[in-house]
């Protein structure tokens, strides 16, 4: 079992485990955007910035920066998370995330929280963004949903999530998995006269009407899964109030 | 020994040695894509009309790149039994003139350059030693010249000396005898314990063990590995790696098939930039060759190891010569990066270990085998055995591709080698590694280039850019061009490179521009500090060098911009008021 000495104090943890956890379980706390748990790590917010060197190795003048979420612990490491050097690195890049998406309040939470005002960068593209491009929907989509109806386009700062050349997209299943991971809210997803409007990704999806109220609720490319739910047939697109009353009903025999 | 490879190697011995030495005239032109370039095509067909024209008995054929490739076109005459008259800057009259000339038996001594009177390669212990050709008594040999003389070409052995589509003439150079070799009485422990001992570090610019990354290929367990030869070299002025290719494509070859037999590979994939289609030719038929005599496929040398190389093209961005970017981009995805560790020899292609090596890496190992480890250990510098390979560029008088042990003083590389500044103007700096490197000012030049010093000094070896900059440069400008190639690459998976690259490109922008200000040059330290230490990849890990190095070595350039308007080298145009 590899130890860890984190800010000095000694832990043990599970090899190969993630170091995000283990500081998590250690008690410290690390600002994350990208990371949720279920889904593979990706590295890219570069938030959770920690210091690791290889115990018994001298401690270097600058030590190695990596992010916690994306790094597997194999060796006992020395874990530095609140050194002066990577506290400010972790605070400049929430000031160019900041600055990237000046109006963000779950940006501008973070940034009351590190001391920081306001970003001394000025703001290039639109000034009411606020994707981070964590890559939480993308990753949600296809590997938790498995539908794999968005993905990233473009290079550099051009880089956006969308679906394939930004049209209505042919995969997308209306569950609304992306909206829900994203950090900052910057998907819109909007139900209007029987259609759910994915206006992130120029993508209308028809929804049917619960059999009990009639109001739209199953988004329509979702009906493949009616196949294959056995035993679930007969609650098979009511909403949820519906769904309660017909399994009671069901069950008292009403 | 197989019986039967033993035969195939000694049939093509024969041969290769027939074509390289043959009892006819012999011409040949450079045709790597710098000699195409310079019009090495048009020499070629004039020379090929003019002997028809002249009925004249000659062998004309093409060989890759010397390295003098601002003396493009050469051509080289060998009269039988003598030793070759390289001419230089060979244009279509002066060819066709040649031509004349060898009808009437004799050799023009105009625009001859150099004599190549020995042979040497550094899989043969003693050099080929051939008479002067009479009348040329007073041209230099090329071991005269400080431009060669000084170089140790064991990874660019063959480059300009054989025809690179003959699989024979790279045998009769010592080729795959090293392979031979090993597959006929090394286990693929010993294999790897002799790269490891030979000190060699990987040439694509990480500097990583070789032997230590393939031993833990060898040791992670799994049913299938991989091999990979990185051949997206994308620093911009930077093209050893394809002359390589283009020159010696057999040298590659065969290093792989030792790397498969070592690590337990049975598939390898060549990755070679878009923007090389010569390179992917001429590997593309030598692949063919290796497999056409059971050096590459089933059962090489005759023995139970199989192992086969495909070839895939890149598709335009710098960031595929980063590792863990290319093996997404084999595997069908964009060319993103993935944190390390894992590492790729453990975890890479398809989540298999897989080990990836820069093409002079591979083109190194056969000889490592031939030679031995301790010969090659005895090369270069401690810590730093071996040669390595730069492309020289810029404001130098002799620019090209030089292979120099590691070790030798960076002055003796830009002067004597590269033969000093041009146009009377004294060299400033040199920016070494690519657009990813740090610039070096010209009191650092009696620094030793070896990986540890060059990174101390606030560059990096890279994969072996050299780009040499005299007065006539300003400083800012060069950083600000350098990140503007960085910024635009970045894939922009993460904030410290994407955001980090965007805001000092700005920053140098103004700067050049003349509205830059007193706290600019804090604030690029800042960032470039922060984004080396934070990005995800290589690329963000060192983009900031050329901004970082310049405000260390030439501070005052850029405190010109900002507090005097005014640009010391007289290139940028500062227009304040805009």
């Amino acid at each position: 079992m590899p130890e860890l000495v984190i800010n000095g104090i000694p832990y043990h943890a599970a090899p190969q485990a993630n170091l995000l956890e283990a500081i998590r379980r250690a008690g410290v706390d690390l600002p994350t955007l990208c990371y949720l748990e279920g889904l593979p790590p990706y590295g890219a917010c570069r938030l959770c910035l920690v210091e690791v060197t290889p115990s018994g190795s001298p401690a270097p003048a600058e030590p190695a920066v990596v992010a916690a979420c994306a790094y597997p612990v194999r060796a006992d490491l020395r874990v530095e998370t609140h050194s002066v050097r990577v506290v400010a690195i972790r605070k400049l890049m929430l000031e160019f995330l900041l600055a990237r998406c000046p109006t963000s309040r779950v940006l501008q939470d973070l940034a009351r929280a590190a001391g920081l005002d306001s970003p001394r960068f000025a703001t290039d593209g639109q000034a009411d963004e606020l994707c981070i491009l964590c890559g939480l929907c993308v990753r949600v989509c296809q590997t938790a949903i498995g539908a794999a109806a968005i993905g990233f386009a473009g290079r550099g700062s051009d880089r956006r999530v969308a679906a394939p050349f930004s049209l209505q997209s042919e995969a997308c299943i209306g569950c609304g998995a992306c909206a829900a991971v994203c950090p900052t809210g910057a998907i819109t997803i909007e139900d209007v006269d029987g259609q759910r409007y994915l206006r992130t990704w120029n993508t209308v999806v028809p929804l049917k009407p619960c059999p009990g109220c009639g109001q739209p609720y199953t988004p329509e490319p979702l009906s493949f899964l009616r196949e294959l739910g056995a035993g679930i047939d007969h609650l098979w697109g009511f909403c949820p109030a519906c769904r309660r009353k017909h399994a009671a009903a069901l069950f008292t025999g009403k | 020994m197989s019986g039967r490879k033993a035969a195939v190697i000694d049939t093509l011995l024969e041969t290769g040695l027939s074509c390289l030495y043959p009892d006819k005239i012999k011409i040949t032109v450079g045709m790597a894509t710098c000699g195409l370039a310079a019009g090495a095509g048009a020499v070629h067909a004039a020379i090929a009309q003019r002997l028809k024209q002249r009925s004249l008995e000659a062998v004309l054929t093409k060989t890759g790149c010397l390295g003098c490739c601002q003396q493009e076109p050469l051509v080289d005459v060998r009269l039988p039994g003598a030793g070759r008259v390289v001419y230089t800057h060979m244009t279509r009259p002066r060819a066709r003139a040649l031509v004349d000339e060898l009808a009437r038996g004799a050799l023009p001594t105009g625009g001859a350059w150099t004599a190549i009177d020995e042979e040497d390669t550094p899989l043969e212990r003693q050099a080929r030693r051939f008479p002067r050709v009479f009348g040329f008594e007073k041209i230099p040999a090329h071991t005269e010249i400080p431009f060669f003389a000084r170089q140790r070409r064991i990874v660019l052995r063959n480059c300009g000396l054989i025809d690179p589509t003959r699989i024979e003439e790279y045998v009769a150079r010592g080729g795959y005898r090293a392979l031979e070799q090993v597959l006929s009485a090394w286990s693929p422990e010993q294999v790897i314990a002799a790269v490891s001992a030979s000190g060699l570090r990987g040439r694509g610019g990480g500097g990583f063990p070789t032997g230590m990354k393939w031993q833990v290929a060898r040791q992670t367990p799994a049913g299938q590995k991989y091999l990979i030869c990185n051949g997206d070299e994308g620093d911009p002025g930077a093209y050893m790696d394809r002359t390589i290719l283009e020159s010696d494509p057999h040298s590659v070859v065969e290093g792989m098939v030792i790397g498969a037999y070592a690590v337990g590979a049975s598939q390898g994939y060549a990755y070679v930039r878009d923007e090389y289609p010569l390179a992917v030719e001429r590997l593309a038929t030598a692949i063919i060759q290796a497999e056409q005599h059971g050096l590459l496929g089933k059962a090489i040398c005759g023995s139970g190891f199989d192992f086969k190389i495909n070839i895939v093209r890149g598709a335009g961005a710098f960031v595929c010569g980063e590792e863990t970017a290319l093996i997404a981009s084999l595997e069908g995805g964009a060319g993103e990066p993935r944190p390390k560790p894992p590492y790729p020899a453990e975890v890479g292609l398809w989540g298999q270990p897989t080990v990836i090596n820069n093409v002079k890496t591979w083109a190194t190992i056969p000889v490592i085998l031939d030679r031995g480890a301790a010969w090659y250990a005895g090369l270069g510098a401690p810590k730093n055995a071996g040669t390595v390979v730069f492309s020289l560029v810029g404001q130098v008088a002799n620019t090209g591709l030089v292979e120099i042990p590691l070790g030798m003083r960076l002055g003796e590389l830009l002067n004597e080698i590269g033969g000093g500044g041009i146009d009377g103007r004294a060299i400033k700096a040199v920016q070494t590694g690519g657009p990813s490197g740090g610039c070096l000012p010209a009191e650092l030049f009696d620094l030793p280039i070896r990986y540890e010093d060059l990174k101390e000094a606030g560059s990096i070896m890279g994969s072996g850019g050299m780009v040499v900059l005299d007065e006539s440069a300003c400083m800012v400008d060069v950083a600000r061009y350098f990140l503007d190639f960085t910024a635009a690459e970045s894939c922009g998976k993460c904030t410290a490179c994407r955001e980090g690259n965007q805001h000092m490109r700005q920053i140098l922008t103004r700067i050049v521009q003349g509205r830059g200000e007193p706290g600019d040059l804090a604030l690029l330290e800042e960032i470039g500090a922060a984004v080396k230490a934070s990005s995800l990849c290589g690329l963000g890990q060192t983009s900031p060098n050329p901004v970082l190095s310049t405000l260390r070595y030439f501070r005052s350039e850029y405190e010109a911009h900002i507090l005097e308007k005014r640009c010391p080298a007289g290139v940028c145009r500062l227009v304040p008021e805009v």
